[in-house]
């Protein structure tokens, strides 16, 4: 089970990293200067948008820009900073209740957490369960 | 995956909020019902929009040679059903429209229905279709988050397309170029998501199992397996 989580990490890392060199640079432009590598889709489709229809023109503009891209990035990180906050948290408070179960279990069985049989047997229930599938 | 502000003619922007208006009173309703029935979900709900906030902030490179982001919707769909992450979506979108200047108010529709809608009732539906088939939850998870990634981001090429006709190809030649942008460059990129979600899901069953017996998506039919 452990080890199939880190492959599945370790294949999201790959999958993240190998674009880098796998992707072909950006084509020269008609002013001679290659586009930008590795620039956001969304920006991309605006440049088709201004292909397609060259003589559309945006009817709405944003209420509140990010003053530059350091302060764009400075919220992009604190969006991800506080979903990642609230999963490691829940996954701390999960992994501790769970172990506190199992030592209330035991005590309640009467046997000493260090004896042969007991904890060996939850670890494996808890493995087996998640190879349910 | 956004839509940039204005850059939907304004009936197409008004369409797009309308559509999506009906999935929006339902998702509360459904999120509501179920908070009501059993408070104590409330938790494994923030896991879902925290995971949804996170990963839509994470730009990642693509083979295109562009970057883009994964969802996040597809754990919030199998867990609670696709209403419920409509309105979660639509905090994402919005935090993002206002603060960010990242998709807009007036493509919030078109967004919201790409992000929110079609991919989390995506996901629930290829979810429920591999249970059915009695194939491994794992590779069901797996293949509900990933294709519901994708097909959030064909959406929206479809929704560009719509909106902007190539006008020697038609709605046809203009779906090719949006599609090369968004669901070409997020092929690799749903399957991270995908295999994300396995990994989330992977540490429920392992220290959650009794919470996710409760869900109904996912609960009676992990309970059968």
């Amino acid at each position: 089970m452990k080890l199939r989580n880190w492959l599945i990490l370790a294949a999201v890392v790959l999958l993240t990293v190998l674009p880098l060199w796998l992707a072909a640079p950006p084509a020269i432009g008609p002013d001679g200067i290659p586009g930008e590598h590795f620039g956001g889709a969304d920006n991309k489709a605006q440049e088709a948008i201004g292909e397609i229809a060259p003589g559309y023109k945006p009817w709405f503009s944003p209420l509140l820009e990010p003053a530059s891209g350091e302060i764009a990035s400075l919220l992009f990180a604190l969006q991800a900073a506080l979903g990642a906050g609230f999963i490691g948290y829940w996954l701390g408070a999960s992994v501790t209740r769970e172990r506190l179960r199992r030592e209330m279990n035991e005590k309640l069985n009467g046997k000493p957490a260090g004896s042969e049989a007991a904890p060996t047997a939850s670890a494996q229930s808890g493995e087996s369960a998640a190879h349910a599938d | 995956m956004h839509i940039m502000e204005g850059f939907l003619p304004p009936a197409h922007a008004l369409g797009w909020s309308l559509a999506a208006l009906p999935f929006v009173a339902l998702g509360v309703r459904s999120l509501r019902r179920q908070l009501q029935a059993q408070p104590e979900q409330r938790m494994l709900l923030g896991v879902a929009a925290a995971f949804s906030f996170t990963l839509s902030a994470l730009k990642l490179p693509s083979v295109t040679g562009s970057c883009s982001h994964p969802t996040g919707v597809g754990l919030g769909a199998l867990l609670f059903g696709p209403a419920a992450m409509v309105p979660v979506g639509l905090v994402v979108l919005l935090f993002q429209a206002l603060l960010l200047a990242h998709g807009g108010l007036t493509t919030l529709g078109a967004n919201l229905f790409s992000m929110a809608i079609v991919g989390p009732f995506v996901a629930a539906g290829l979810f429920r279709a591999g249970r059915a088939l009695a194939l491994p939850l794992s590779a069901c998870v797996f293949t509900a988050a990933a294709l519901g990634d994708l097909a959030t981001y064909v959406t929206t090429a479809i929704q560009l397309a719509w909106a902007f006709p190539d006008p020697a190809g038609g709605f046809a030649g203009s779906f090719a170029k949006f599609g090369a942008i968004f669901a070409i460059t997020q092929i690799p990129l749903a399957i991270s998501e995908g295999l994300l979600t396995v990994l989330v899901v992977n540490a429920l069953r392992r220290f959650n199992a009794e919470e996710l017996q409760k869900l109904p998506l996912f609960g009676q039919r992990e309970a059968k397996a």
